[in-house]
Order: C-alpha cells, then structure tokens, then sequence
C-alpha cells in the first residue's frame, strides 16, 4: 500500500488510489484509470496530480508526463465545469456533425478546446465517440447525447446551465 | 440512450437479451445466463475448445481471426499467469456495436471472459474500455461486483473449486490501444505503443505471461456457443463464417442502428431492407462497409455477401462491422479528408511511414481541399498512401492507406476536378474547422 | 547457441541461433541500413529502414528484429526494398530542415548518408516545415527538434544504457517529441531541462543532428579536424577518447571530445568528462612561461634555460650539501607511466632519495603483493562486461568509475548477470543489483573479515534494517556463485584488503580488481612512486631485479611525512610534478618557507602559488606514453593538442637532470654504445658495480629485436626499460602501438618476496563527483558549468524503477 501522507485528493479518491495499486499484478497498470480518476476530481492533470501519482505508482515524473501526453482524454489544463465533446468523424459528419460544432461555437462563443469565461462549459472537437448509429452524437463530460439538432443543443445547454444535466463520473 | 432497433431479418443470438433488462444478474440468470460457463468447468478445457473451433466464430474485433483457434495457441504449461483480455476499447470510426452490447447484456462479456479463462487455464481477466464509455464502464464494475457477490466470481465459483477474477479498466482516449499489443501496454500503465511481434500475445501478452485478447462481441459469444453447441452456432452463418454478427449501419441511412444479421447476410440488403434504404429517397454514392479502415465499395459492388471471405475477395474488409452510408452529395475529398485525420490524429507515432505517411497526406488532402491543389497531388496522396501500406510496424498503417487508395483509385476523376474546381458533392467541413481538431 | 545456415543475397552464410538478421549481415559484410537499431539497446522496429524481403513472408520485414533461421532465405537489396526505404527518407526530408551545411552532424550524419544512397532528396512535399527553436537543456545537452528523426536511440541510451530515464517520448503520432525530465512549467526559467548525469552518450547515439552538445556546437565541422585518439585523462577506467583537434595560432586546440570510431577498451562508452571535459587544456589561465621567484617574493617570467639551469644548480647544491634524504619528490596519478618511471628514477638514482609519494587512490602495494605469483586472479574492465557474477565491495562505480558501471549495467541487461553489492550508502547500481548488503557506517574492515569468513565481524555491520540474517544470506549467495569477479573500493585496503584477497584466492575462479580515481593511479604506484616500494611493487631489501639502480635501501618519507619534515625545516627541496599536495592534504603554507620549492603544473595551483619556481607542463593530451587503469589495462596515450609555452614534464625531468649532471644515458637508455660512458661520463655517476658488465639494455633490446630509441626525450626508451626491468610489464609492444588495451598480471618481483607488514595507510579517495575531476576538473569550464548546473536542482533520492513483467 502506497497511502499518501498530504494527498491532493479526497478521502475517496485517496482511498480509491490506495485500493487501486493493490489489485494488479503490477502496480504501474493503475496508471491510466489514476490519471483520468484523478483529473475527474482536480479538473486537468496539474503538475500536483503527477507528483503525487508518480509518488503512488514509484514511477518517475517524466514516466508520467511520458503517459498522460499519449491520452487524448487528459488535458494539463482546466476545463469548463461541462466539457462539451462534439464528434465530427465520419457518421457524425454525415448526419450533421459539423452543423453541431459550429452551433455549439456559436451558442458558447468559443472554439476547440476553450472554455466559456464563466467556466461553466468547454468545448472540444474530437473523434468517434462510438455512438454512430445514433449519429450526430456529443458527449458532454460522461455523458452520451444523440440523435441531436442545434435545438436539442440548445435545451441540453440550459439543462446543464440549470443544473439539471447529468454528471456521471 | 441509444435506441434499440429490429428486423425480421435478424437472427438474434448475442443481441437475444437486449432490452430485457439483462444488465439485473438474476435476469441474466433467468435467461440463461451463467449456465454455459458451470457446463465449461464441468466439461474442461478441450471440450470449450472444440467447440469454439466447431463454431467458426472468428474474431468481431476486424481481423477474424478463428477464436477457437487462436485459444488453443496459448501453451497449456507456463512459468507465467496466463491472462484474458476483452477488447472494448471500440474506436473504429462507424462502430459502435461493443457500446450496446455494455449496455445490455454486460454479463455475456463477463460470462464469456470466464468461459476463455477456463479454455486457456487462466485465473484472471481484464475487460477494457475505452475511457469515454465510463457510464458503460460503470454498468460492467456492477455486473462484475454482482457476480461477485453471488459468488460466479472470485474464489471456489459455483462452489467448485475454480477461481477466477476479473479487472475492470478503463483507457483514456486512443483509438491505437485498440491494437491489441498496444492495449496491453496501455493496461501496464504505459503509453499505447504497439509491441513486436513475434512473439505474439498467446504467447508473451499481458505481464509477460500467455495471453488471450478478444473482442467484446467475440467473448459475449462463447456462452451462447457452448449453450447451443459449437455446430448449430456455425450453421447461421455462411461457409467458414460461423455465426451471427453485429452490424451497426450508419450515415445516409434511413433507420441506422445495430443490427444482429447472420454471417454472409447481403449487404446491398442491410441497407436498403433492414436499415430502410437511403435517406430521404437520395441515391447512394458510395459505402465503407466495416469500419473507416475498409476500402470504400461502390454501388455497384455491394450485391455481396457480409463476411470475412467474401468482403476479402472484393478487395475490402468486413472490419468492424460498421456500415456506413454515403449518398449522392458527399464530397469524396472530403470524406477522404476527414477519414486520414482520423488517423493522423490517431496515429501513434512510433513508426516513421504512418506518422510522416498519415501528416502528409493529410496536409496535402488539406490543400487540395482548400482548393489550392494540383495535379500532382492526386498521385503523391496514392504514392505516399502505397509507400505507407504493408510497412508500418503495426496495421494502423495499413489501416490509414487502404481506404485512401481506394477514395483515389475509385473516385480519381472526382479528385481531379476538384482541383479543377468542379467541386462533387456538397463540402460541408469549413476553413477554420480545418485547423480545428486536427 | 547452435548455428543456423541461411542465404543472404545468394550467399550462403551461418550465425548463432537467435543472431539478429541485420547483426548476422553486418557481420558478413552485408550493411543494413538502420535508423532507431542500436546495438545491446532493446529493439524498436520504428524506423523501418532495415527491411528486407524474407522468402515466404508476405510482408517486408525487418532485418533489426528477425532472428535468423534455417534454411532462411533473404533478399536485402531489390528494386523493391530501395522503394521502402527512399519512401521512408522522403516522408522523414519532408519535415527535416536540411540545414546540413550548419549542422554539427553534417558529414557524420546518418540521415544524409542514407538520402545520398538513395536517392530520396527529391522532395516533392509543397507543404511548409515545422519550424522551432533549438533547445538548451544542460550545459552540453541541446536539441533541436525538427532534426529529431524519433529514433529513439537517446531515450533507450539513457534509460537502458545509463539507468538515468532522463529522457522520455511525449504526445503522439506527428506531434510525438523527445522531452527532458524537467518540463518548462516546473523549471525556475520556464524552459526545458535535463536533470540527468550530462554523459553526452544520447548525443553519441543520435544518428543526425537533432542533439548536440555544448562544447563542439557550430565550432568547425568534422573534416576540418584532426582525429587523434587517446586516453581520457579523468578517471581510473581508462576510457580511450578520440580527441577533434584543430589548429590555431599558438598551438593545436582540442575542440572536441568523442567515442569515434568505438574501438577502445570502453567499447561505445564515454562519461561526460572523457567527452567534453577536455576544456582545461583550452583555459586561459595555463602558466605557458616558467616563472622563479626573485628575492622580492615575486615571480618572474624567465627563458626555459634560465629555469633549468637555477633547479638543476640548486637540486644539485642541497643533494651534495643537505643530502639527498633531504629532498622530497612528489608525482603525479595523471602523468604518463614512463615520466612517473622516470621521476622516481631521476629521484632514487639523481637526487638520491627515497622520499617519494604521490596521491595515492587505493592500495596497489597490498593488492599486487596479494596477488603475486598468481595468474587469472586480477581482472580487466573487459571482465565486468562479460563476468557471470560481479561483487562490488565499497566504491560507487557510477560515480568513480563510470565505464565500470556502464558495463555493468551492460552485463546485467544483456547477460543478466547477477550483481551483489555491499556498501554503506545505497549506490546507484543497487538497482541493478540482486542483493545488496546495507552495512553499517565506517564498517569495511568488518565487511572484509567478514566475507573472509570471520563471523563475528557481522556484529559491526549490522545496524537498524540490516540483520545479521541478511549479510549471511549474501555472503552464502556470493559464494554459491562459480565465477565471480570482485570489484573492491578504495576504502578497503592495508591489512583488511590482505586478509580479503588472502581468502578470495583460496577460492577458484574469483578475479579482482581494486578502483582508484584517476587515469594513471595505478600506473603511479605500479612505476614506484612509493617510498618503500620500487617499480612493480618491488621492495627495496634484498632488491635485485633494480640493482642496477643504487638507490638508498633505507625506505622514504611518505607524503605526510615529506610535509611533516618540511615543518621542522628538515627538507631541503621539494620537487612536486603534477599534484597539488597542499591542497588536497591541507598542508601548512608556512611548513614550506624554507625548502626548495619545484612546481611543474599547468596552473597556478595552492601548491605552485608557494613554489620557487614554476615549469608550465603540458597535460595528458599534449604528450605521448602510456597509462595503466584501475584494472591494470595498459593503454597508449597520443599527443593531441599543442600548447606553445608548456613542456611534457617528461622533458622537464631529463633537463633537469642534465643540469645537475647527471650521467644521461643512465637515466634515459638511448643512442647506441655502451651506457655509462656517455656525454657525461665526468659527473661522478659511472656505477663501479657495472661498469665493465655487458649492457644489459642493449643485450636485452637486442633480443627482442628492437632498436635503441636515439633521443633522451623519447618516452619509449624509457617504456623499453619498463618493459624490460619492471615485473608485471611484459608488455606486447604491438598491441599497444596498434592503440589496443592490454591486461598486465600484477607481478612483484617474486625472487625475492618479503612480506610487507606495518606499511603505513595513506590511501585518500578522491571523493569526485561526476562533475569534478580533483584540482584540474576547476580548470574546465565545462565542469564548472555542470556543477552550477546541478547546483540549481534539489537532490532527489533513488528511485527504484519497476521493470516490466520480467
Ligand atoms: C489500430 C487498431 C485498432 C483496433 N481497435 C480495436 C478495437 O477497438 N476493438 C477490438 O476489439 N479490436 C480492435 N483491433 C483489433 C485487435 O488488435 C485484435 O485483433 C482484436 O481485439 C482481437 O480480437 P478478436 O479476435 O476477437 O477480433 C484493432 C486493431 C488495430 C490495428
Ligand atoms: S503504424 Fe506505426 S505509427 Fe502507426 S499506430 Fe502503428 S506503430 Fe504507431
Ligand atoms: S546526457 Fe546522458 S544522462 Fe543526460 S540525458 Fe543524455 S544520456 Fe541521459
Ligand atoms: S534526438 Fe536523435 S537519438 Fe533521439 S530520437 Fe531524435 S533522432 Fe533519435
Ligand atoms: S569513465 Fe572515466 S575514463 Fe571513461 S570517460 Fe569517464 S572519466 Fe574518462
Ligand atoms: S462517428 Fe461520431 S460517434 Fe462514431
Ligand atoms: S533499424 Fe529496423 S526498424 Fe529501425
């Protein structure tokens, strides 16, 4: 057990890494699932998440840097309290995946991987999210949304707004 | 969520718990669940064998590979643990069929990854996804948890004597880890960098020990194998093509969705009966029929049965099983554009043809696209695309060249004219959302 | 392994089972191209510019992965295989500057060679290249990324081969990129770093331009250089270094330091101070006129006549008017073996006295008489490369003895060879190492008896977290071991060294090997800068393998004893060569105000600031002779650079003696005729003992068919008498003519082997860093640059990495 003595994380994050380190035959295998655990809970992967990891799993720094670069998911710098994920790939194109992304530009007033000034949301154009046949398709942080139009966009922006989304993590 | 969609065409048999609240383990069990995986530890391992091979399952994950086969590969003795891996990490642009499957019936993958276990002597199993299905990721943990609980999972199942456990993990967004070496790398805690081959994961997969990596969809499968017996399963398919598959259609569809057809199902027939033609009564230009890796088919050539052989034989794939549907105003150039900035993106840089090969021609296709194109530069796409194929070190490589050989080979005189400024099809990607993502 | 037969290109070839195609090629003479191959470092397949077309594989494959097989039939160069590979050239010019002609690689570049062959320069790519600026990492890490080729050769060399993982790869696909372990954000200028031992050898390893280091940066391109190969100067391993020289106004300037063409004893290592720590020899503040001391106090500049002429008369004065046990000589561990001979010669037969010393770094008097008489008992460097088993007992390699460490690591990663170490701080090969034995501060003399055999020494190693339980596990573990070589510290010696190797020779096939610090340590004590031992290790009773000498049979003053005489105003001279006494042994300015001060050095150290007078020398690179490292591997030195001003110190003793008089051909055995009765046959120093005799140098030259050398200030006269006179250093003259290293058995002269006993213990450690090199490493820039350099970053401890599923 590598249980941290000031750990940046809470109690059940904390507890859930000292857990996580114990179930594989190798501890460095509890990296990825940390980082993205762990940017779940900080936002972005800040240079405190990465000592501390790198801490948990006995790994270098630069081991982790090395890792997190890779990952598409991880971001070393915050994002909207909702990060708007909007695909444009194939199917998606086909069935509107574009009209989607320029709405959502539109509607927050950001591009690609900004974030509106009220931190509320962030927006990110990214590849085939595997909801194709239900195409266009948006992830907003966990969560799926399909089948969409520029309306539904819209009404799903203020459900968030409102606090009304949900946020599975 | 996403919708549930039927045929009358379709012969359900991985598909045959969805919408039946299956995810519940005492649902499971009701319908059939956990009886196939008791039958494998009453039977033994070389029965489950005999059986997958007899079933002529081969793998859902692209390349089809015998399953049957590929688990007798691993050697009954090791020093090593042997491992079971599941393959969710279902990236392939157009598939999305490992999504519902999660979704529905997470303890035929869990079944399914025991039954593999019991085959190869392993005592643990992983079953990845990628990170983006965490709310699927979720569903999973709890099945696996209730399976736990009931005492299916862990120490003495079933009060046997077996033990077998089982990882949940989650990947971070890389459609490469869906490579299977990459996967394991990814697993280890490290970048989803591909590994050498030989020697080959049966072998030296995961921690070094024997490894056997599946599918989802594969590993949901062996239940219903055993259930049904290995034969009857080869019977819904067509010749060397056991089985059922999952077909997701998308694009200019009229009714997309996945959809559980037989092997060797007409594909001309996918599309126009079961996911009811064409959108909006438009013509069809063009599909890519198993993912965005699959050279792209015409009209034309689609009168052909879905199955590994026979899609092998015109010069494409069955991949994934990820239809995807073009019709009359999609601009080749573009898909073609979108299609190698996926793979661009995706590529994981760690061999020279695919990293260069995938930036350049995506560069180039990115000009050409802007309508600063030459003449030239149809045919360096085809020679860089050409020069990457059948080079790279693993077939991500492969995956980026094919459909851009066959968008320039096929559709050569649309490229032409667009540089000539006869523009086919309706462009949809604008100038800025050019520098966007990609 | 078995040998496999397999057909390359029609031609039948065999190689061990499991050779690598593109090894076995290479070494039938068939190149393969290869970019991210290197050998002894993991394999990669990334490049893709090694494949080849193997009969009944369907694909191209890669020669630098691909065991080679029976019955194998491969295809290496095709129509076909030259496409692969222009294809991956073009697409790899596509993003490349081609700044060839400013770049440091140019000429030496992998890349450019390749794109010549085959013909890949016609780019056609219309598209605009990445540009971004060159990166400073370190002191002598740069790099430059749109050069960087992603080979990975640098990531693997410092991970695999320095066990350093400073660097590592970032991003993926086009964006990948080689990055430092001290990202921008968390580095006090916001800009990259590497925070790494600075060894330079991910440089080495890069086929093009993409690293480069500081010192040899846009300064002259490589034909503009002469390549003269030789041996660093810095620590006891004895690394051969091939220096880039280039001529300037004053001399010959050395610009850059490299492992070129990988032929020496250090295989394709060098540490950063064999690399770039060549610079002193460049400083401004080299002394290059001598300087004597007027009655004023101050020091003037004089003609080199006049400064030989005032030592030679005053060394000859206080010899006939204080005697010669009223001198003390004082030499060097970085001089070549041939000016230490002739120092201690020049002192015992010249000067007439015993009172000689030198910094010594370990005890080779101890080790040498333990091993005598016994063959296959002391090891070469080459040994930790190969040894199925290796102990190191106290030292810290790493840091000591970079190269030993390299091969260590070497032998463990390709051999698994199994490391045992014993020590009192946990160094840095523990990590590679299968048992390491924590003991106890100050204990070593417990750990000798200990693993001598002597259980109750364990009481004095043990300590809090280390049981006795543990030191008898290793100690059952090591001697379980077949074959071991022991690599022994400096801080085992005197009678616990003895009584260590006086067991570990009981036992069959142990070899050892005793570190020291510095280029010729070993070489120092070996030639017989000792007061109480003559060359090889002879003692002074009952001598007659140097009875030709007449040197005083009462034993010298050691070091602390020359100091302490000086004190009490008992030592008349002091005539220092290289060394730098007062300030590594803290000595007394004021101890030295009424003797006789003689410096040769290059800079006006602690030691020279008090000297009478001052001989500028040249160092190391500026001479030619030969060393013997910690292993006693023998080794040519070549003059490289030139520095007008400064004389070998080898000259300055023969000059010096030839002003006292002395009898020339005596001392240095040149010219032909009988010795004795040379140009000054009226100095007193004709030995009634031999004259008459036949010569013996000229009779021993004669059968071993060589020729008298004609000039006193050859070294290799003098070598000719090391070789003839010195046991142990029965040399093979062309071996080490033809740059090659040589393993010496320590020999005393066994004719007459009395037992040392009560010999006082001077050994003093050097206690470098991997950034300090004794009182010359202050005169590098470089140097002083890395330890700023390290000084800005916080120590961190040692990491244990987690190997993969091994
Ligand atoms: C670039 C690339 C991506 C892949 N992605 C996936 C994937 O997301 N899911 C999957 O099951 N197989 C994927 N594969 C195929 C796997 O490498 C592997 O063949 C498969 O998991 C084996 O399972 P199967 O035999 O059941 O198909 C991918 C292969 C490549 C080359
Ligand atoms: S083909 Fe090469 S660069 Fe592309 S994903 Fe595979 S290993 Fe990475
Ligand atoms: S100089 Fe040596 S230690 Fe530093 S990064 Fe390069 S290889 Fe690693
Ligand atoms: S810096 Fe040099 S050695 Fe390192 S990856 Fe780039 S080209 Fe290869
Ligand atoms: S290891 Fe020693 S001999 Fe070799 S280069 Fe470094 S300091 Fe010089
Ligand atoms: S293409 Fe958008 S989800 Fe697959
Ligand atoms: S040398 Fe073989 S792939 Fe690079």
């Amino acid at each position: 057990m590598s249980t941290v003595a000031n750990t940046i994380f809470s109690p059940e994050t904390a507890a859930r890494f000292d857990k996580l380190v114990t179930i594989y035959p190798l501890k460095r295998s509890a990296l990825v699932p940390m980082l993205l655990y762990a940017q779940d809970e900080i936002g972005y992967i800040s240079d405190a998440v990465v000592t501390e990891i790198a801490q948990r799993i006995d790994l270098l720094e630069l081991d982790v840097h090395n890792v997190l670069s890779y990952y598409s998911m991880l971001r070393t710098k915050p994002a909207g309290k909702y990060n708007v994920q909007v695909c444009t790939n194939i199917s998606c194109m086909l069935r509107g995946g574009y009209e989607i992304l320029d709405h959502c530009k539109h509607k927050l007033g950001i591009g690609h991987k900004e974030t509106t000034k009220d931190g509320v949301f962030s927006l990110e154009e990214v590849e085939c999210i595997g909801a194709c046949c239900w195409a266009p398709a948006i992830q907003i942080n966990y969560d799926f949304h399909d089948d969409l139009t520029p309306d539904k966009v819209d009404v799903l922006f203020q459900m968030y707004r409102d606090g009304q989304g949900k946020d599975v993590k | 969520m996403p919708a549930l969609v039927s045929h009358p065409d379709e012969v359900k048999v991985v598909s045959r718990r969805f919408g039946m609240g299956a995810t519940d383990i005492d649902k499971y069990v009701e319908l059939d669940g956990y009886k196939a995986v008791q039958q494998a530890i009453a039977k033994g391992p070389e029965w489950i064998i005999t059986e997958m091979k007899a079933s002529g399952l081969r793998g859902r994950g692209g390349a089809g590979f015998p399953t049957g086969m590929k688990w007798s590969f691993v050697p009954k003795q090791s020093e090593k643990p042997k491992y079971v891996l599941v393959n969710g990490d279902e990236s392939e642009p157009g598939t999305c069929k490992d999504h519902v499957l999660f979704l529905h019936d997470p303890h035929a993958v869990i079944e399914g990854t025991m039954i593999a276990g019991l085959a190869i002597g392993s005592k643990l199993g992983f079953i990845y996804l990628r990170g983006e299905y965490r709310y699927l990721l979720k569903i999973v943990e709890k099945a696996v948890a209730d399976a736990y609980a009931k005492g299916f999972l862990g120490k003495n199942i079933f009060g046997t004597g077996v033990d077998f456990d089982i990882i949940t993990q989650t990947g971070a967004g890389a459609y490469e880890v869906g490579e299977e070496s990459a996967l394991m790398e990814s697993l280890e805690g490290k970048r989803g960098v591909p590994r050498i081959k030989p020697p080959f994961p049966a072998v030296v997969g995961l921690y070094g020990g024997p490894t056997v990596i599946n599918n989802a969809e594969t590993i949901a499968n062996a239940p219903h194998i055993l259930l049904m017996g290995g034969e009857a399963y080869a019977k819904l398919g067509s010749e060397r093509n056991g089985g059922t598959r999952l077909f997701g259609i998308s694009g200019h569809v009229e009714r997309p969705g996945v959809y559980e057809l037989p092997m060797g199902y007409n594909l001309k027939r996918a599309i126009y009966e079961v996911a009811g033609g064409i959108k909006d009564g438009k013509t069809l230009k063009a599909v890519v029929p198993g993912g965005s890796s699959c050279p792209v088919m015409l009209p034309e050539e689609i009168d052909i049965g879905l199955d590994f052989d026979q899609m092998g034989k015109a010069g494409t794939m069955l991949g994934s099983g990820g239809i995807v549907v073009l019709d009359e105003t999609v601009s080749i150039v573009e898909f073609a554009l979108r299609t190698i900035a996926f793979y661009q993106h995706e590529s994981c840089g760690w061999c020279i043809p695919c990293r260069e090969g995938t930036d350049w021609i995506k560069k180039t296709l990115t000009r050409v696209y802007n309508g600063g194109g030459n003449k030239k530069d149809v045919a360096n796409v085809q020679y860089l695309a050409e020069n990457m194929l059948g080079r790279t070190f693993c077939p991500l490589g492969d995956a980026a060249a094919m459909p851009t050989i066959a968008f320039v080979k096929k559709f050569r005189k649309e490229f032409e004219d667009y540089i000539e400024g006869n523009k086919a099809g309706t462009p949809i990607i604008t100038v800025e959302q050019l520098v966007g993502a990609h | 392994m078995p040998d496999v037969k397999f057909t390359v290109d029609g031609k039948q070839l065999t190689a061990p089972a499991g050779t690598l195609l593109l090894e076995a090629c290479k070494t039938a003479g068939i190149e393969i191209p290869a970019f991210c191959y290197y050998p002894g470092l993991s394999l990669q397949a990334a490049c893709r510019m090694c494949v080849v077309r193997i009969e009944k594989m369907p694909k191209l494959q890669t020669a630098c992965t691909t065991p080679v097989a029976e019955g194998m039939v491969v295809t290496s160069e095709s129509p076909e295989i030259a496409q692969a590979r222009k294809a991956t050239l073009q697409l790899l010019l596509g993003n490349h500057p081609l700044d060839c002609p400013v770049c440091d690689a140019g000429g030496e570049c992998e890349l450019q060679d390749m794109t010549f062959k085959y013909g890949a320069a016609d780019s056609f790519y219309a598209e605009p290249k990445n540009h971004r600026e060159e990166q400073k990492w370190s002191p002598v890490v740069y790099f430059d990324r749109p050069r960087c080729i992603l080979c990975y050769r640098c990531v693997r060399m410092c991970g695999e081969g320095m066990d350093v993982f400073a660097l590592g790869i970032q991003n993926r696909g086009s964006s990948s990129v080689i990055a430092p372990n001290v990202p921008a954000q968390m580095s006090p200028d916001d800009l990259a770093h590497v925070d790494c031992e600075q060894c330079g050898m991910c440089i080495d390893a890069c086929p093009v331009g993409a690293l480069t280091s500081g010192t040899y940066r846009y300064k002259t391109r490589p034909w503009e250089m002469n390549h003269v190969s030789t041996i660093c100067t810095h620590c006891g391993d004895g690394c051969k270094t091939t220096l880039g020289v280039r001529s300037t106004s004053d001399g010959s300037e050395i610009v850059r330091g490299d492992n070129r063409d990988k032929s020496g004893i250090n295989n394709d290592f060098l540490c950063n101070k064999g690399r770039y720590a060549f610079d002193f020899a460049n400083n401004e503040d080299r002394i290059t006129q001598p300087l004597v001391r007027q009655p004023s106090g101050e020091m003037k500049p004089v003609s080199w006549e006049v400064a030989f002429d005032h030592v030679g008369k005053k060394f000859r004065e206080l010899r006939d008017t204080r005697g010669g046990k009223s001198i003390g000589v004082i030499g060097s561990n970085r001089t070549t073996n041939e000016e230490a001979y002739l120092l201690q010669k020049f002192a015992r037969t010249v000067l007439g006295t015993n009172n000689i010393d030198h910094h010594r770094t370990a005890d080779y008097a101890t080790f040498a008489h333990s091993l005598a008489g016994m063959t296959d008992r002391a090891a070469s460097l080459k040994d930790t490369l190969t040894a199925p088993a290796i102990m190191i007992l106290g030292g810290d390699p790493t840091i000591q003895a970079p190269a030993t460490a390299w091969n260590i690591r070497t032998n463990v990663r390709n051999n698994r060879a199994r490391l045992y170490i014993a020590n009192a701080s946990e160094i840095k090969l523990r990590r590679q190492a299968k048992a390491f034995a924590h003991i106890a501060p100050f204990s070593y003399g417990a750990l000798a008896s200990f693993i001598a055999g002597d259980d109750s020494a364990v009481d004095s190693l043990t300590h809090p977290g280390a049981d006795a339980a543990s030191f008898h596990n290793f100690r059952n573990a090591v001697r379980a071991e077949e074959q071991l070589l022991v690599l022994i510290g400096s801080d085992i010696r005197g009678g616990d060294l003895k009584r260590l190797l006086a067991f570990g020779t009981t036992m069959p096939n142990r070899k050892f090997a005793l570190l020291s610090d510095y280029v010729n340590s070993r070489g120092a004590a070996d030639m017989g800068l000792l007061p109480d031992l003559l060359p090889g290790h002879t003692t002074l009773a009952g001598n007659t393998t140097f009875a030709e000498y007449n040197a005083p049979s009462e034993p010298g003053l050691d070091m602390l004893e020359i100091f302490e005489a000086a004190g009490r105003g008992d030592l008349s001279a002091l005539y220092v060569v290289g060394s730098n006494p007062v300030s590594r042994y803290g000595v007394d300015p004021s101890s030295l105000k009424n003797t006789f001060l003689v410096v040769q050095d290059m800079f006006l150290t602690e030691t020279a600031a008090l000297a009478d007078v001052i001989l500028p020398a040249a160092n190391l690179y500026e001479k030619s002779g030969s060393v013997t490292n910690s292993y006693g591997d023998l080794q040519l030195v070549s003059k490289a650079g030139d520095r007008a001003g400064v004389r070998t110190d080898f000259e300055m003793i023969v000059r010096i003696a030839d002003k006292m008089g002395a009898n020339m051909r005596e001392l240095i055995p040149f010219g032909k005729g009988p010795r004795g009765a040379g140009t000054h046959g009226d100095m007193g120093q004709s030995r009634g003992a031999h004259s008459g005799e036949a010569d013996q140098h000229a009779v021993w030259l004669a059968a071993n068919n060589m020729e008298p050398k004609l000039s006193p200030f050859d070294p290799f006269a003098i070598l000719d008498e090391i070789q003839r006179l010195v046991p142990g250093y029965n040399l093979l003259r062309l071996q080490l003519l033809s740059g090659n290293d040589q393993h010496l058995q320590p020999a005393v002269s066994t004719a007459n082997l009395v037992q040392i006993s009560n010999r006082r213990d001077l050994v003093l450690p050097a206690n470098d860093t991997l950034f300090t090199s004794g009182t010359l490493g202050r005169y590098s820039t470089m140097l002083s640059d890395l330890q700023h350099n390290e000084s800005l970053r916080p120590p961190t401890g040692l990491t244990q990495i987690q190997t993969a599923a091994d």
